[in-house]
């Protein structure tokens, strides 16, 4: 059966190329970075290399990347560590009720250290107010986190004015953008934005799972969480991963190769794909409209089908998506996302997301929409009492 | 301490008459399957109504007691450090020695216990006893003798050999399982299924069990947490063969043609149905659920006998009297409580209606099946069909008949 694989905000297939890379590396180029013969100068020039495709794309100085295990360690970094590290000035942070559990329980762990965390709503589009932010923001904010693009709903956040508006009333306090599902589908300019602090992940661009990387601006205080031989300037100890740096330079420099042309392709399968589905009646498509929504994800609430059952009658045409809010018969869990756009609480539970990536094609949508049309009818007709 | 072998004890065996050997042949066979994942060498033999198990090489003590504890038919595990036939002045040095290293500080009560089975040895048992409660009091003096209620019993077996323990660690007892026959069970992802399996493969019986999935409802991992509940269960009582039937269009077929308040009790009656073809093609005796009276809808007495009429095996609940905390309490004890608990639906769930029915009438339940006539016995024959079966051992599963056909065995 052919596959379509739209669960890419879950994570992506690697880019061949990547593939190619990663094994010269692992075969070949396998030094350490940090030895002083030919095998680690060999090794350190893949990390300053694929350091400089980064700083590029992100138009900031190479050495203010620090590079990680993920995208969930570069959020722990910011904020835990923005925190550790400008305590003395307040004990105040601001963040979204959206967040991604990296962020929120990073937040969680830091009030039980006895500092405050004020947790913004957003609107019916997933959408956090700038006027909001300031109003929250205060003398003692030490650091607030908003993150670039949902990963549920594909909200893409207003981070531009949110940075202004931070600067506006309280210079000192750090700025985090959680940009996981973003980099990749947007330009991102965090000194330019005036942004501090910004998470990347690599496996949601089609590098190898266990890589990321952290954007620390100039003059920020952060304080490392782990500590050992003193790599990457003391900020994050342990060899590195190199091949998997290596893979996320070359994935992320192939992502904004005809940067435009290839957002246009998935805004333009993303419509098709919603057009398509227009016949089927009673459905909702979560989130911003048009061009304020990341291309790559779709939520869209069934109601009247479970979103579980709806994976797997999925799964059985070949399609692969992830159910919205994960729930189970004895084990009610929720989606803070969807909460927080105030979807009714009878559709919390009938939501998947499609999530789209560089790979993706016309025929994935096809099928899904096929698959969909065919599935969702059949799956109405039995439902629970 | 350095034990040389295990000495078994077996309680309910010994009082099986001429049918003896064969328990003792199957508890021997179970415990040498029992042993062999653990590291070492072992023989197990029975003699004089004993069994032993002797360590040919270095062991690990700890694994195989454990792994020995899980081998019903077991009462009672004792490791042993055994001697030649050694005249009494040595034998009175080797239990002192014995009760030093096993005791060497804690104060405490002992009483020596001497049996004389080889009638040549030249003293009797009460003579043993006091030569070496004498020694071991010269040894030890944090020990004191106390004949009545002693904290340590010092046990001393004059055999072929002579055979020294004091400790008896508590094995699962029951009976060696493949002596009672075969069974299957209806195996859900639930808290009761599996102990149900337990109790009565505890008493000899072989377990072969059967799990009803019905995708796109029940997902994958619904099926792995089963394979991982019978995993857990074999560990107790060896490779289970697990049945996988596909139920979903059985039960789609009921929830349009029946009353939904009827559906759980129509669609287990179906699953017994399957459940003891299955069992009579594979030379099984009986059926076993985890039902408990009264628990949910469908396991009154009245939904239960229901349930019971589709079936001409007999049904074992072993659970039938058990509260859900006693249930729980066992569940924990054989560990299959955490993986019990994970959140995956069980096809049970899905279509549950909101107030079951909890006192069917067979004539009505047996009506409203006549909705069911049409199609009912294909779609039977192509669950049966679906039948993927695997083998689950304590050390994973692998599958010998898929959906589609034949592997190997």
């Amino acid at each position: 059966m052919r596959e379509a694989y739209l669960d890419n905000s879950a994570t992506t297939r690697c880019f061949p190329e990547v593939v190619e890379l990663m094994n010269k590396i692992y075969l070949e180029e396998y030094g350490n970075p940090s030895s002083m013969h030919h095998k680690g100068v060999e090794a350190e020039k893949h990390i300053t290399e694929a350091k400089k495709r980064l700083a590029q794309i992100l138009k900031v100085n190479e050495r203010n990347l620090i590079f990680t295990s993920c995208g969930t360690e570069s959020d722990n970094i910011a904020i835990i560590g923005g925190a550790l590290a400008n305590m003395r000035r307040g004990r105040h942070l601001v963040t979204s009720m959206i967040e991604h559990p990296a962020v929120t329980e990073s937040m969680r762990y830091l009030e039980s250290q006895g500092f405050e965390v004020t947790y913004l709503p957003v609107d019916e589009y997933g959408i956090v107010s700038p006027d909001l932010v300031e109003e929250a923001v205060r003398d003692d904010t030490i650091l607030v986190s908003i993150m670039h693009t949902n990963n549920e709903i594909g909200a893409v956040e207003p981070i531009r004015e949110i940075a202004k508006r931070i600067n506006a009333k309280n210079p000192s306090a750090l700025f985090h953008v959680d940009a996981v599902q973003g980099f990749g589908k947007a330009q991102i300019y965090p000194k330019k934005w005036g942004v501090d602090l910004l998470s990347v992940s690599g496996h949601k661009i089609h590098a190898p799972k266990g890589t990321g990387f952290l954007y620390i601006a100039d003059k920020i205080k952060v304080k490392n969480l782990i500590f050992g031989g003193g790599q990457q300037g003391g900020m994050r100890s342990g060899t590195e991963n190199v091949a998997g740096i290596a893979a996320m330079g070359l994935a992320a420099q192939m992502l904004y190769q005809d940067f435009d042309k290839s957002m246009d392709r998935l805004y333009a399968l993303r419509e098709s794909f919603l057009d398509s589905l227009e016949d089927i009646p009673d459905l909702r498509v979560n989130g911003p409209k048009g061009k304020k929504c990341a291309p790559h994800i779709i939520s869209l609430t069934v109601p009247g089908v479970r979103a579980e059952v709806l994976l797997h009658a999925l799964e059985e045409k070949g399609v692969y998506v992830s159910a919205g809010s994960a729930c189970a018969s004895n084990k009610p869990h929720t989606s803070a996302t969807l909460e927080a756009i105030r979807l009714p609480r009878a559709y919390l539970d009938n939501t998947i997301r499609i999530s789209l990536s560089e790979m993706t094609t016309e025929e994935d949508m096809q099928q899904a929409s096929e698959a969909l049309h065919e599935v969702i009818p059949f799956l109405r007709k039995y439902t629970r009492h | 301490m350095k034990y040389q072998s295990f000495l078994i004890k077996y309680a309910e065996i010994g009082i099986k008459g001429k049918n003896r050997h064969i328990f003792e042949e199957a508890l021997v066979r179970q415990i040498k399957h029992a042993l062999k994942p653990c590291e070492g060498s072992f023989a197990v033999h029975r003699t004089y109504g004993r069994v032993f198990v002797e360590c040919l090489s270095e062991y690990d003590y700890s694994e195989v007691t454990e792994a020995l504890s899980r081998v019903f038919g077991i009462s009672g595990i004792c490791p042993i450090v055994e001697t030649p036939v050694i005249p009494i002045e040595e034998l009175r040095t080797a239990a002192a020695n014995f009760m030093k290293e096993e005791y060497p500080s804690e104060t405490s009560t002992f009483k020596v216990h001497a049996r004389r089975l080889n009638k040549e040895y030249p003293l009797d048992s009460m003579k043993v006893n006091e030569e070496l409660g004498e020694a071991v009091l010269e040894a030890c003096p944090n020990l004191t003798v106390d004949v009545h209620k002693p904290e340590i019993m010092l046990h001393v077996e004059i055999r072929e050999k002579i055979y020294i323990y004091s400790t008896i660690i508590p094995g699962p007892g029951g009976l060696p399982v493949g002596v009672g026959g075969k069974a299957m069970l209806l195996l859900s992802g639930g808290i009761d299924s599996p102990v149900a399996g337990y109790m009565i493969a505890k008493r000899g019986v072989k377990l072969d069990a059967v799990y009803f999935n019905a995708p796109p409802y029940t997902s994958e991992r619904a099926l792995q947490k089963v394979v991982d509940l019978a995993s857990q269960v074999a560990a107790y009582t060896g490779p289970i063969w697990l049945h996988n039937i596909n139920f979903t269009e059985i039960q789609l077929y009921i929830y349009e043609k029946c009353p939904h308040d009827e559906l759980t009790i129509i669609m287990r009656r179906f699953m017994m149905r399957i459940a003891e073809r299955l069992a009579k093609e594979s030379e099984c005796l009986g059926l076993i659920t985890g039902e408990s009276i009264g628990q949910v809808a469908s396991q009154t007495l009245t939904a239960l006998g229901v349930t019971n009429e589709v079936c001409t095996l007999p049904v074992f609940r072993p659970l039938i009297g058990f509260d859900k905390e006693e249930i729980v309490k066992v569940s924990k004890k054989i560990g299959t409580f955490e993986t019990s608990i994970l959140p995956y639906e069980d096809c049970c769930t899905i279509f549950v209606a909101k107030h079951p029915v909890t006192k069917p009438r067979l004539d009505v339940i047996k009506r409203h099946e006549k909705n069911l006539d049409e199609k009912i016995d294909e779609m039977v024959e192509r669950a049966i069909a679906t039948d993927e079966i695997m083998i689950v051992g304590s050390d994973g599963a692998r599958i010998v008949k898929t959906r589609d056909g034949v592997l190997e065995v």
